[in-house]
């Protein structure tokens, strides 16, 4: 037997080992915390309406979206947000929180290598990537809309 | 071949452990010499704490030896983080003659087996093996920042805090270093950094059957035979493996991992890292040892060959494992003559002091060294 | 203003249904957290090239806007908005302005709250 069956042999013999999670309590976390989140969300868009009546929507939702930003961050300093993150899954991540935690966990974690090469650095080594595909990708939308 | 045996003249001289808090609410909090608990040991980063802790291992096997630092002819260690910095720095701090091992989570493992080759050998007096690592060190270096809400996937381990030493000399004890086996690097393929138990279990497999091959011994001639970090999932699929080349690994066979912590911790498959082998094998089965509960013991520690680089690079997880046996001498007169004869010649003193408060053993070595140093310069002054 | 309880119901049901269906695909492939959220950004930009996107916040409110779907979506409709007023250069100056604010503070934020905060050693998993 060569090399390669071995192998290909073995890593579905360790795929059948790995214990089956339950799928449906971890789906249902995610919602329940994804959904949360997302009410907590409403909640300050409707504070805000009430309390900035001349604001547009566009602009209302980016302040409700700030506030949320500037919370996560906040929690992320506490050592709370890894927490939720855990128990919540996806829930955690896909809301705008995740985006806020992905950038404040690093900078956080590696201030120990100063202010220069550790925080600002070290900033974008997991939201990197989304800032740098929503650029390019709304560089791609900007020429799609020459068009339409 | 690749056991290598000893020639009956090399004895473990003493054990010390020390583990982080999660760790010491585990099922073997009893046997840990000393239980931190604060795991950032005041320091102001957790590079550092590995580094404090390090220290504190290694000065307290010395302090439990009734040895001075000075005594130890060579230190073999190492640990996870990059350049094993921690080792490095806590010999620079203890100026210890270093040799710089890395096997990932084999290097207990491999550090006993030098030390004992060392001594074996005639080379020196008294060897000191050592390996610790730091969780939140480690999860920086290998995973993500610890304040990132990520889930963990079923199959991840839970790096431990902790480690261990022992002082290997030719001064007869209780435990005897019988053979030891390093092992191939061995890779079946397996690429997922979060399943090394399954990508670990083939080097385990490979070299526990080789050294019982070379050894002449079946797999129930040991009363305990522990690996390193391959957690529940690995364990399982070793054993499984093992049967298929008809060594059946039964009661006496556990995994450190798998021991570090009871089944309300939530760390997934187990505890993993180099100081897992490290802190179980000289609390647990050190003293077990010494008493006699175990005459024979294999102890394999099991190492993952990879870096961050080389996984997302897309490479698979090579792995190597290495083998040390152990057995119990039972305590007889002309052994007991050898003791008394040690006693005369140099362990004169006898440190009991908490390993907290013995900064005059590193300030007298200071001393020593700096009256040598003037000395030198006198000489070289005339 | 009043306060509609509907709209708390629809983003908590849309929103949660957001996270429940990523959650399927993290268990389905290991996933790792930056490759899901832009794959859920590049979500967010098709459904606003497509027209679909503002139908959708209409019915979900914020249950549309919070997740990072939204985010995308303002940066696609940004960048086509601003293509329309002023051309050429809208196409790259349009994206990163109408996000800006998000960026802004998530940088803002996550520097002062460095400054200020450590990470902690963890007891366990969940």
């Amino acid at each position: 037997m060569n090399k390669e069956q071995r192998n290909a042999n073995y890593n579905i013999y360790v795929e059948s080992k790995v214990p089956k999670t339950k799928a449906w309590p971890s789906l249902f976390k995610a919602f329940l915390i994804g959904g949360i989140i997302c009410a907590i969300g409403q909640g300050l868009f409707d504070l805000y309406g009430f309390l900035f009546p001349n604001l547009a929507e566009s602009e209302l939702t980016t302040c409700m979206l700030m506030t949320i930003i500037f919370i996560t961050c906040f929690l992320t300093g506490l050592g709370v947000y890894d927490v939720v993150g855990a128990w919540g899954g996806a829930g955690s991540v896909i809301p705008i929180t995740g985006f806020s935690n992905s950038i404040s966990s690093p900078s956080i974690e590696f201030k120990k290598e100063g202010v220069i090469y550790g925080i600002c650095v070290k900033m974008f080594t997991i939201a990197g990537p989304v800032i740098v595909c929503g650029v390019v990708g709304s560089i791609i939308c900007g020429f799609i809309g020459l068009f339409i | 071949m690749q056991t290598i045996k000893f020639k009956n003249k090399t004895y473990l001289m003493e054990g010390y452990s020390i583990v982080g808090p999660l760790e010491g609410k585990g099922p073997l909090k009893d046997y840990f010499d000393y239980i931190l608990i604060d795991d950032t040991l005041k320091e102001k980063s957790f590079e550092k704490a590995e580094r404090k802790l390090l220290q504190k291992i290694v000065r307290g096997v010395i302090d439990k030896s009734g040895l001075n630092v000075g005594d130890i002819n060579f230190m073999f260690g190492g640990d996870l983080l990059n350049q094993i910095v921690s080792s490095s720095y806590t010999a620079r701090e203890l100026e210890l003659p270093f040799i710089g091992l890395y096997s990932a989570c084999a290097t207990m493992a491999e550090a006993l087996a030098l030390a004992g080759i060392f001594v074996d050998n005639n080379l020196c007096e008294y060897s000191l093996a050592t390996t610790c690592t730091h969780f939140s060190s480690a999860e920086r270096q290998y995973r993500f920042p610890l304040e990132l809400g990520n889930q963990r996937p079923p199959t991840a381990q839970w790096t431990i805090t902790g480690g261990g030493a022992t002082i290997v000399s030719n001064i007869p004890t209780n435990v005897r270093l019988v053979s030891v086996t390093f092992g191939k690097v061995i890779d079946f393929g397996v690429g997922d950094v979060n399943n090394m138990g399954a990508a670990m279990a083939p080097a385990a497999c490979d070299t526990i059957e080789e050294h019982l091959k070379n050894m002449g011994r079946k797999s129930n001639d040991y009363d305990f035979i522990a690996t390193g970090d391959l957690g529940k999932l690995g364990s399982e699929i070793l054993i499984d493996l093992m049967e298929n080349d008809g060594i059946i690994l039964g009661k006496n066979y556990q995994d450190c991992g798998c021991m570090m912590y009871d089944k309300t911790q939530r760390v997934f498959m187990g505890g993993s890292g180099a100081g897992c082998s490290a802190s179980i094998f000289n609390s647990y089965i050190l003293s077990k040892l010494k008493k006699g509960e175990f005459k024979r013991v294999l102890l394999v520690s099991t190492g993952a060959l990879m870096s961050t680089t080389t996984s997302q690079q897309g490479d698979t997880i090579p792995s190597i494992a290495h083998a040390v046996e152990f057995e119990y001498v039972p305590t007889n007169k002309k052994q007991h003559s050898t003791k008394v004869d040690f006693g005369k010649k140099g362990r004169t003193k006898i440190n009991n002091k908490s390993i907290l408060e013995n900064n005059n053993i590193n300030s007298k070595a200071l001393n020593k060294a700096k009256t040598k140093l003037s000395a030198a310069e006198v000489k070289n002054g005339n | 203003m009043a306060i509609n309880i509907w709209d708390y119901v629809i983003s908590f049901l849309v929103g949660g249904f957001i996270c429940f269906l990523a959650q399927i695909l993290v268990i389905r492939t290991k996933i790792t957290t930056a490759r899901i959220l832009v794959l859920f950004l590049i979500i967010g930009m098709v459904l606003e090239v497509f027209n679909v996107y503002a139908p959708f916040k209409e019915f979900a409110k914020a249950g549309a806007s919070v997740p990072i779907i939204g985010f995308g979506a303002g940066l696609a409709r940004g960048a086509i908005m601003a293509t329309k007023e002023y051309g050429i250069l809208g196409i790259f100056t349009g994206g990163l302005s109408a996000s800006a604010g998000g960026i802004a503070m998530a940088i803002f934020a996550s520097f002062i709250f460095a400054l200020i905060f450590s990470s902690k050693s963890k007891r366990g998993g969940h």
